[in-house]
């Protein structure tokens, strides 16, 4: 491998907006170079997970490198494929600050969207080497020339640089190929350096430890070296090393402007960093800018579905986050559900793609709610109220096609949809952060749930005085709907103080017996008693009510949409 | 190998003389339904599968035959007896039920072949009582006498309704016949015929009812059986109720009509002996009975179901056995191995213990200590149901008693059967569970 000049390496990213045929061109690349056999099958090879399968979508940046031959020359090119969805920005920025240039890719019907605009200006702010490509220009509807002059507005690139192509049909890809050897400047790395390397991505392997996915920014290292995390001052030796291609390929050394996986005899997740920095122990460096920690924008509460599988989920959750450091993780606690924690996502799809590979990967089976904020109680309450709880505070244009507002939003009105919607609303265009402005006065209450006159403890929430009547209704009736008959009549009443403000009934049974019931089939009926008596077993009692658990995961849980 | 000995020894011996056996005899508690006492004696269940017609609610294991099977069928039916009968290794058989299907549909010389095979085998009484279940059209009347030479001397006669809504129910008969039917039966088996009722019909009412049961009353017997009418999935009238063509009275009104009916043949003399059912003057359902109590039972027939130990092949637990479904498979598999046995389970101890209390519990005199006892030598009911909160509850609240005759549903309680049992199941499993695993052979 030392055969490889850093001069005849190239890094690079394909990125897009979602759809737009980033996969496919990754798979196409990997099919030219031979790291692939050519078939069918090849469709989307790099998207591992399930769950990126399923939803056609990639979640978890995977890396491959390519050998090229170009005009009697080999080249080494490392391409990181990255996710197209709005939620995973910043996935696409860790990947892009390993790479010197990217693939714009761009529909050539859809043309210039949100996510093309937003990874647009990722890569450009890191002054990376665009190469703007036109995709899917074998479908009827694709009109290359008006998405030219799109990117040439809109990004101020020259058409003639646009690469116009059929990523499903392999048409220009070679173009592609040449145009990444041609354009993209070799990384700046030198073997002569002291050994440095970027931590961009890692893994957790079962049998190996942690598996980490760097970026080598100067020297060399081989097995056997002694490496020490930037992060953590710790020293390891590294057991294995290796190319992506894209499955690992084991190899003696790595050198500058090389891109590959290292094994070093780290046990646990969190000796593995993603932004840390790698150097041998005799030669200390500089550690590398660290990026910039992700905003979580959306929240939930996750809770093991029994205390007893806490210290399981804990680690399945310590494990995905190292996978995905722009999870923010929050230890919380219900009276419900037992000990849990807070989370925060960049998105919904994100929340969703996590609680996906918990129960998947990890085999964990969760309670997801949605979250509550904190309130501090005061003695008095001052009112601020205003429409929808918000205050403007100004509002700002910054050129003719963009404006920024600025408001102060109680947390609580954020904290579940709001991210999700204002990105609906605007097709993704709009973009949203926060700050935290403290804690305000709020005409805030107390609300109760009482079955047949006893508070569920469990239950009781603070709420706005305005939302009290909404709220304590529908609990009411999730409440109805999950809690089962019993030989008397149920009251569930939401209250504030003693004033009854939502209330919803359930029938006594006058008869629960089974008609007829002889040596024919009573296998039925046992199988029915006793899976109820298995029920019983983890009901909860209120008073002389029995309340099954998911009765109040039915009242916590995060509404489905 | 000397344990093996020891334990066969130990089900000769009544229990009292197990201690003389000398040595350590571990008594595996899942072999209590391996006591003679038990093993020695089975009722006898027998399904003709037949109808002409299916009703709108039925969901049982019923064909409408194309062709004349009867004669294939009662000879695989006397197979599978004497096979089964050999297997269980009863020596006596209690009592005898044709149940289908449309049993009366059948000639009757094919009972009196059934009876036959059974006697040649094994004991049965005279006085053993032999049910038959009829459909009261003018053909089942006729035969009515034919039946009983054959050996049957107990009628179950479903009337079901009193008026005009039967054929809306699929029936094929009139009340009119119905009542015929009754009196024909009462002339041939008095104090033997049994008259099966039901409420909760679409657009029945509370009134109507009063005035049917009265009606009833003028005519029946000894026994009424009461059902209340449950839709069952796959049924003609679940369609029908789901599409909105039928309506079903709520459930206050059944609720209503059953507590009024219990109340008026309490009035008449009848007392409720079951959930279900109502005798007087004694004439309980023998049959029915020994399911309640727990007895082993061998079914045959195309899905019928039995609970015995099958010693003849060395067993020593008790089986829930269920036989294929299908006549035309049945009848294969009779004819291949000599029965159509489909499925057997193998029964815990807890589980039968199980089966003892949900179906102990429906008759309205209970579990008694002594019979439970027979199926849990070590445990007695207050050891199980005494210390726990929720029997504690039941017993305050009315519903539940457990006193020195045994453990029992009060009146109230009864209705509320199985909203009481899954609590009593959980206690059951709680006292039994970690006893049940003492090593088996």
């Amino acid at each position: 491998m030392s055969k490889f000049p850093v001069d005849r390496i190239r890094n690079f990213c394909i990125i897009a907006h979602i759809d737009h045929g980033k996969s496919t061109l990754a798979d196409r690349l990997l099919e030219m170079t031979g790291a692939i056999a050519k078939t069918e099958k090849n469709k989307q090879v790099l998207d591992k997970l399930q769950v990126e399968r399923e939803r056609g979508i990639t979640v978890k940046a995977q890396t491959a490198s390519l050998f090229y031959n170009y005009e009697g020359q080999r080249y080494l090119l490392n391409l990181i494929d990255t996710p197209g969805h709005v939620d995973f920005s910043y996935e696409v920025s860790r990947s892009i600050s390993a790479c010197q240039g990217v693939l714009l890719i761009v529909d050539a019907n859809q043309g210039i969207q949100a996510q093309t605009v937003a990874n647009f200006y990722l890569a450009f702010e890191a002054q990376l080497t665009i190469i703007p490509v036109i995709n899917k220009i074998d479908l009827k509807n694709a009109d290359p020339e008006r998405v030219e002059s799109q990117i040439e507005k809109v990004f101020d690139i020259p058409r003639e640089e646009c690469i116009r192509i059929s990523a499903k049909l392999g048409t220009n890809v070679d173009k592609v190929l040449q145009a990444v050897v041609n354009r993209i400047p070799p990384p700046i790395a030198s073997t002569e350096d002291p050994f440095k390397a970027l931590v961009f991505d890692s893994n957790f392997d079962h049998y190996r430890g942690v598996v980490a996915n760097i970026a080598v920014f100067g020297g060399r290292v081989k097995k056997g070296d002694k490496i020490v995390s930037a992060h953590l001052g710790k020293a390891y030796e590294v057991n294995e090393l290796g190319l992506l291609r894209p499955d690992e390929h084991p190899t003696q050394k790595l050198f500058a402007g090389q891109v590959g996986y290292i094994i070093a005899g780290m046990k646990d997740v969190k000796e593995a960093q993603i932004g840390d920095t790698l150097y041998l122990q005799e030669q200390p460096v500089e550690a590398l800018p660290g990026f910039k920690p992700a905003k979580a924008m959306v929240f939930a509460g996750m809770y093991p579905m029994d205390q007893s599988e806490y210290t399981g989920l804990r680690s399945a959750i310590e494990r995905l986050t190292l996978n995905d450091s722009s999870v923010a993780v929050q230890r919380d606690s219900s009276l419900a559900l037992g000990a849990g924690w807070r989370l925060g996502f960049l998105g919904l799809l994100h929340m969703e793609v996590f609680n996906q590979r918990l129960e998947q990967e990890y085999n964990a089976s969760v309670i997801v709610t949605a979250p509550t904020v904190p309130y501090k109680a005061v003695l008095s309450s001052a009112k601020l109220i205003k429409n929808r709880r918000a205050v403007q505070k100004n509002m700002v244009y910054i050129d003719d096609q963009r404006v920024m507002m600025k408001y102060l939003f109680p947390l609580n009105e954020i904290v579940v949809d709001f991210y999700d919607l204002l990105k609906s609303h605007s097709s993704g265009y709009a973009s949203f952060d926060y700050e935290n402005a403290g804690y305000q006065a709020a005409d805030l209450i107390k609300m109760d749930i009482l079955l047949n006159g006893r508070p569920v403890e469990e239950l009781t929430t603070v709420v706005h005085r305005e939302r009290a009547y909404s709220t304590g209704k529908a609990m009411c009736e999730r409440l109805k709907d999950s809690i089962p008959r019993q030989m008397f009549e149920i009251a569930i009443q939401a209250a504030i103080g003693s004033k009854v403000i939502a209330r919803e009934t359930i029938k006594a049974y006058r008869k629960n017996v089974l008609a007829k019931c002889y040596g024919g089939d009573i296998t039925r009926k046992m199988k029915l008693l006793k899976k109820q008596a298995e029920g019983k077993k983890k009901m909860r009692r209120i008073g002389n009510v029995e309340v099954p658990k998911d009765a109040f995961i039915s009242v916590l849980k995060r509404k489905e949409k | 190998m000397m344990r093996r000995t020891l334990n066969a020894v130990s089900r000769v011996l009544p229990p009292r003389l197990r201690h003389f056996s000398g040595g350590e005899v571990t008594e595996d508690v899942s072999e209590c339904a391996a006591s003679p006492q038990i093993t020695e004696r089975a009722s006898l269940y027998v399904h003709w599968p037949y109808c002409l017609r299916r009703c709108s609610y039925c969901n049982f294991n019923k064909y409408i035959s194309k062709e004349n099977n009867s004669h294939v069928m009662t000879k695989c039916l006397q197979r599978e007896i004497e096979t089964l009968l050999r297997l269980s290794q009863v020596s006596c058989i209690t009592s005898v039920f044709f149940g289908g299907g449309t049993p009366s549909l059948a000639h009757p010389s094919i009972f009196a072949a059934i009876l036959e095979t059974v006697s040649r085998q094994v004991n049965l009484s005279d006085e053993a009582e032999v049910t038959l279940e009829v459909n009261p059209t003018p053909a089942g009347k006729s035969r009515l006498e034919d039946y009983c030479r054959a050996g049957v001397n107990r009628f179950s006669i479903g009337v079901q309704v009193s008026n005009e809504d039967l054929k809306s129910l699929g029936r094929d008969h009139d009340s009119h016949e119905a009542l015929q039917t009754i009196e024909e039966a009462r002339r041939l088996c008095p104090g033997r015929v049994s008259v099966d009722v039901m409420f909760g019909r679409p657009k029945q009412t509370v009134e109507s009812w009063e005035i049917e049961l009265s009606e009833l009353l003028r005519v029946c017997d000894d026994h009424v059986s009461l059902y209340q009418l449950t839709l069952e999935r796959g049924t003609q009238l679940f369609k029908q109720v789901e599409c909105g063509a039928v309506t079903m009275p709520s459930e206050d009104v059944t609720a209503d009509m059953y507590q009024r009916a219990r109340k008026t043949l309490h009035q008449h003399g009848f007392q409720q002996y079951e959930v279900s059912n109502f005798a007087r003057h004694n004439s309980v359902s023998h049959h029915n009975i020994s399911y309640w109590k727990g007895n082993q039972y061998i079914g045959v027939g195309p899905g019928a179901h039995g609970r015995f130990v099958p010693l003849g092949e060395g067993g020593v637990v008790r089986e829930a056995r269920t036989q294929t479904l299908e006549p035309d498979v049945w009848i294969r598999e009779v004819r291949q191995r000599g029965h159509g046995t489909r499925r057997r389970l193998q029964l815990g101890h807890l589980e039968l213990l199980e089966e003892v209390l949900v179906m102990g519990m429906r008759m309205t005199e209970g579990i008694n200590h002594k019979h439970w006892e027979m199926f849990s030598p070590q445990t007695g009911l207050d050891e199980v149901f005494g210390e726990s909160i929720v029997v504690q509850e039941l017993l305050q609240s009315g519903q539940l008693i457990l006193d020195d005759r045994g453990l029992r549903c009060s009146w109230e309680g009864l209705a509320l059967l199985d909203s009481i049992l899954p609590a009593l199941l959980v206690e059951l499993e709680r006292q039994i569970s970690p006893k049940a695993s003492r090593g088996p052979l």
